[in-house]
This record gives C-alpha cells, structure tokens and sequence, in this order.
C-alpha cells in the first residue's frame, strides 16, 4: 500500500516541479456529428500563468474547456493536465483542478458556508485545513461576512465570486474559468477581475479561463486567439498588438456602402461591415489627409485609435468579434450540443 | 518503507488506496445536503402531511360509516394507517429523488459530477438521504398511531421504522432510476401520473386486496409497495387486539393461497430497491 504511495507521488511531484506545462495540449479535436467544434489546437500553459482562451461565442473555447476539464472526451488528439493525462487518468486531472463555469453550480438552499463545505468533502480536503481554507478563500472573495446567508439571497455577482471561492477551496493547481464574468453588470465584472488579479498574487496558480470580452484578455498573461474551432494567433497582449502595427480608423460617413466601395477601389482597404466603417491602416494620422482628399463620400467624423486586441482579432480573422457572433456559428445554439452538454 | 512518505508536502491520493474512503465521504456528504435541504423547507415537511392525515382521517372516516359496524371489529382507520404511512414514506422519497432533475436544471448536479469520487457513491448517498428524509417523515406521522387506536409499543415502533426505512430505500431508488432518465422537469408529472399514483392505489393502501376482480388483483401483485404496506399493517394488526367479525379487513396477502411470510415480502421489496439502485448507478456512469 506504502510502496504503491510512493510510485504515485514520484512522478507526480516531477510533474509539479514548474519545468513541465500545467497545461499541454496537443492538437486537440471535438466533434459533435458532423460538426467539428475544436479543429485540432495545440498550445502550452506553463505554470504559474494566467492564459485566455479569446474568441467570439461559438469559437469553441467551451469546447476546449471541457476537455481539459475531462467533462467531454477528445475525438482526437491528447491533452495533459497538471501533468495527467485528461482521458487516462481523468480523476487525477480532477483533484488537480478547479471549476468555474458559466452557470451557475451552486446549492441555493444551502449557505455560502455549507456549500464550501460540500465541496470540500467531495474533494476529500482534510477536516483541519479545511476549516481554514474555507475561511481563506472567503475572505479573499470577500464574503466571509456573509458565510452562513442562504446562496439563494445573493446576487449574481456574489454567487460568481462565491464559485471561484469555492473553485480554489481545495488549492487546485490549475483552475478554469469559463467566461467568469458573462452576464455580470460592468461594474461587477471589474470587482470579479480585482479579485481573480488578488488571487494571481496570493496563491500559486496557474490559470486558464475563456472570454469574449476584449477588455478582459488584457488581463491575461499570454492570450491565444480562437476562431471557427482553431487557434488562429498566440501570444502575449502587448506581442499580438504591435504584431499589428496598424492602427484603427472609424468613419462615419453619409453613404458606409459607397464608402466602403470607394476605400478598397481608391487605396485597396477592406473596411469591416457592421456600425459605421471600419479599417485598418499603417500610420492612421498621416492616412487621414489623403482619406479627405480622394474618398468623395462626405465624412462626418473620424476616430484614430492604437491597435485593441478587437484589432488582433479583426486582422487574423477578417471579422471584428461582434460581427462573429451576430453570424451565429454559435456551438451555444446548437441544440444537439447543448443537449449534450446538459448531460453531463 | 514508510519513510520518505512523510516528507512529502502534497501526496496525491491514489486511486487504488483512497477509493473507498472517498467513497464514503462522497456518500455522507450527499446524505446530509439531502437532509438539510429537508429541514430548511418547513412548508414541503408540513405539506407532504397534510394530505396522509386528510386521507386517514377524513378518506377514512368517511369510507368508515359505509362499512357496518362489528362488535369489537377493526377500526377502517386502523386498517388504512399502514397505508397513509407507506403513502408520506412514497411522496417524500420520490420528491426527494427527483429533486436530481432540478439539480441538474440548476448546475448543481455538475458540481457533483466532476468530483474527483465515483458516480456510484453519489447515487447511493442520495439514496439514503431520501431514504432518511421519509423515514423521518412516516415517524412524525406515526405519532398519530394512538388516534387510530394503534398501541405505542416500543418493538412495534422498531419494526415499523425498519418497514419504513426499507421502504423508502426502494422507493428513492425507484425515484433517482426514474430522474436518471429524465431531461427535464416536466417529465416529473410524467413520472407521478404514470407510475406514482397507480402506485399508491394498487397497493391496498386504501382497501383490502380480498375478492378483487381478477385483473386487478393481478396489477396488485405486480406493485411492489403492496408488499411493503402488507408488511406494515401485518406489523401493526399483530399489536391490535382484532374481534372476530373484522376478518376480511385483516386478511393477509396471498399468492394463490399461499399466505406470504412478512420476511418474504421484505425480502420482495429489498430485492427491487436493489435493483433500482443498480440500474440508477449504471444510469449516471454512463453519461460521461
């Protein structure tokens, strides 16, 4: 029994030594019938990182999750995690990581407390540390005050941080967070970030979370963009920006269609569809003058902006994000997957 | 050989030597969320009540003054009390496992779901938390054993709360089978018309199984609470003094004419709880 301890925890303990990936996958797939949702993506998360998944709804981020998560099973490819392999050794990956999902998973009817508690047991924390913890990662998601309120009574944005308290309650090595701010108001999603930024400081974790707003990947350590099943760029914020080196222009203008016509037959530019007109350009500034001078459609206001990662997106993909959502390939909207996932 | 274990900071659980213990964690946790949910929901204790004492008191008296009186005969309420507890002892386990539908409705199902512990062990603690939960619900209601001219007998009381404690495990387990199956809320009534109630009034609750039509008689013999509740009320009727015109009330139930031993229809009743459970744990493995 001793002996069979030992051979478990060796290479284990190898794997935690920070040299390997938390996180390695290998050209990893999905396929619902005949709808391939992950198209074979590769990417390392080294520990101690935080690593967005970015993409529109129906990216197949979710997906991607899943697996790593060991709720879906691959069609193809390998994927480890914490260094155990997400099929093979599925409940060595789940006692390693922790789970923030879209939805809510909480107990309504229990209290903040008892549903740490709950958790706590399945995941076999011992009884002394868990007291502790508990406290721990109440404190830090700042609703220690509120321990022993029904879950029912909070509001979404306490039950959000009430779940990432309880996803780090039994110090995962890896926690996933699957759009952890979807469906929060503004504000509420800043205090979430606050919170997450908190954790990346006080606890060694590496982290992997999926998101589709713009704003909320610059907070990730290094970003892999997603699109239609596949990573279409990685990197960091700062690298996929001034891998654009363009910057974006805004029109409004009398006629968008004319305009649009005009800027790829006069200067050869590709303007996104959609609210306005909007494109990409080296050295915005100096672009202007001559946008005046040959356009011929009256302009009524212009903006210059530096390169957002909606630019990065724009300039792997062709679409901004917005544009890729309302074409609805949305994996979300499927029924059969979402069937699929229901059963889980 | 033990050296060296200790220095390690964190020992991964290994499956082989932790499955067990993780196992009955994971039951004794799923048991007390089931009971502390129970206790949080005054209003579902009180109603899940109200309607067994309707039945036995009003049902029962009234079905009562249509039977002609006997000299020192049983009451038709003493008759029908085995039947009003097997009745709180079906509604509340069933209400307690489909409770899994709305678990799964609301996420929390997930949550249990990718825990690191076996899929089995979640069943079976829900299934003994139900269990419980109705237990304790047919005890409240036993309390009322006096008003039915029922004798507060400690060995009758001990074999009645075993009765019902068996009873419940078949039917929570008949309850998590059925919500395994069960995508969404709506098939709960499904559920209930479909199986639930043809339940409760096959199983001679509510009148003697003597002289029936042949067909039915045969559906009665296919439900398995009608040997829980003749179980039951053989308990009770052993513990009640009976005159003698009251016999076709305190008929026990037959095969052909072969009078079934309690122990035997225990016996019935614990092999189909056995079984459900089995399939409700294949169910959930499955549906990885």
């Amino acid at each position: 029994m001793i002996a069979s301890r030992i051979d478990e925890a060796l290479p284990s303990l190898e794997a935690d030594g920070g040299a390997r990936p938390a996180i390695e996958a290998r050209d990893l797939r999905k396929r619902f019938g005949d709808f391939e949702a992950v198209r074979g993506v590769t990417f390392d998360v080294m520990p101690g990182e935080t690593f967005g998944f970015l993409g529109p709804n129906g990216a197949g981020k979710s997906t991607t999750i899943s697996m790593l998560c060991t709720l879906l099973k691959p069609s193809g490819g390998t994927a480890l995690v914490a260094g155990h392999d997400v099929v093979a050794a599925r409940a060595e990956v789940r006692r390693r990581i922790g789970l923030v999902f879209q939805d809510t998973t909480l107990d309504d009817y229990l209290t903040a407390a008892e549903n740490l508690s709950f958790h706590a047991e399945l995941y076999g924390v011992p009884k002394h540390l868990a007291r502790q913890r508990l406290q721990q990662v109440l404190e830090m998601v700042g609703l220690w005050d509120r321990r022993d309120s029904i879950t029912r009574t909070f509001s979404g944005g306490m039950k959000r941080r009430l779940e990432i308290a309880r996803g780090l309650l039994h110090s995962p090595r890896v926690l996933f967070l699957d759009e952890p701010t979807v469906g929060l108001d503004p504000q509420t999603r800043l205090h979430i970030w606050t919170y997450i930024n908190e954790l990346k400081r006080r606890e060694q974790i590496t982290m992997f979370l999926t998101t589709h707003y713009m704003e909320e990947a610059e907070y990730c350590d290094r970003l892999a963009i997603m699109d239609n099943g596949v990573i279409v760029v990685t990197g960091t914020p700062e690298e996929l920006k001034a891998g654009i080196g363009k910057d974006r222009v805004e029109l409004r203008t009398d006629d968008d269609e004319l305009a649009r016509r005009r800027l790829k037959e006069v200067f050869g530019i590709e303007a996104a569809g959609g609210d306005g007109v909007v494109f990409q350009v080296e050295h915005g500034e100096e672009f202007i003058p001559r946008l005046f001078a040959s356009l011929g459609v009256g302009i009524r206001s212009v903006s210059v902006a530096r390169p957002t990662l909606d630019d990065v997106f724009m300039e792997h993909t062709g679409r901004t994000i917005r544009d890729a959502e309302s074409s609805g390939s949305g994996i979300r909207n499927n029924p059969f997957v979402r069937a699929q996932a229901g059963r889980r | 050989m033990a050296t060296g274990t200790a220095t390690l900071d964190v020992v991964p659980v290994t499956e082989a030597r932790a499955s067990w213990g993780d196992a009955l964690r994971a039951v004794r946790v799923v048991w007390k969320r089931e009971l502390i949910r129970w206790s949080r929901n005054r209003t579902r204790i009180l109603t899940t009540l109200v309607q067994p004492v309707l039945f036995l008191f009003v049902l029962g008296s009234g079905l009562a003054s249509l039977l002609p009186r006997q000299g020192g005969g049983l009451d038709f309420r003493t008759f029908m009390f085995p039947g009003v507890l097997a009745m709180v002892v079906l509604f509340t386990s069933i209400f307690s496992a489909v409770s899994i539908v709305w678990d799964r409705e609301f996420g929390f199902m997930r949550e249990m779901m990718v825990a690191p512990v076996p899929r089995s062990a979640l069943v079976i603690g829900k299934c003994l938390g139900g269990a419980t939960v109705a237990t304790i619900q047919g005890t409240i209601l036993l309390s009322l054993a006096g008003l039915v001219h029922v004798p507060y007998n400690p060995l009758l009381i001990v074999t009645l709360l075993a009765e019902m404690a068996l009873t419940a495990f078949t039917l929570t387990s008949f309850g998590v089978f059925a919500a395994s199956r069960m995508q969404q809320v709506e098939s709960f009534q499904v559920v209930m018309q479909l199986f639930v109630f043809p339940m409760f009034f096959l199983s001679g609750a509510v009148f003697p199984l003597t002289d029936l039509p042949r067909w039915l008689d045969v559906l009665t013999k296919i439900d398995p609470l009608t040997y829980a509740v003749d179980a039951i009320r053989r308990a009770i009727l052993s513990h009640v003094a009976l005159g003698p015109g009251s016999s076709n009330l305190a008929h026990p139930l037959t095969w052909g004419h072969w009078a079934l031993p309690t122990g035997f229809e225990l016996g019935i009743v614990a092999v189909v709880g056995l079984a459900l459970i089995g399939g409700a744990i294949a169910q959930f493995s499955r549906a990885e």
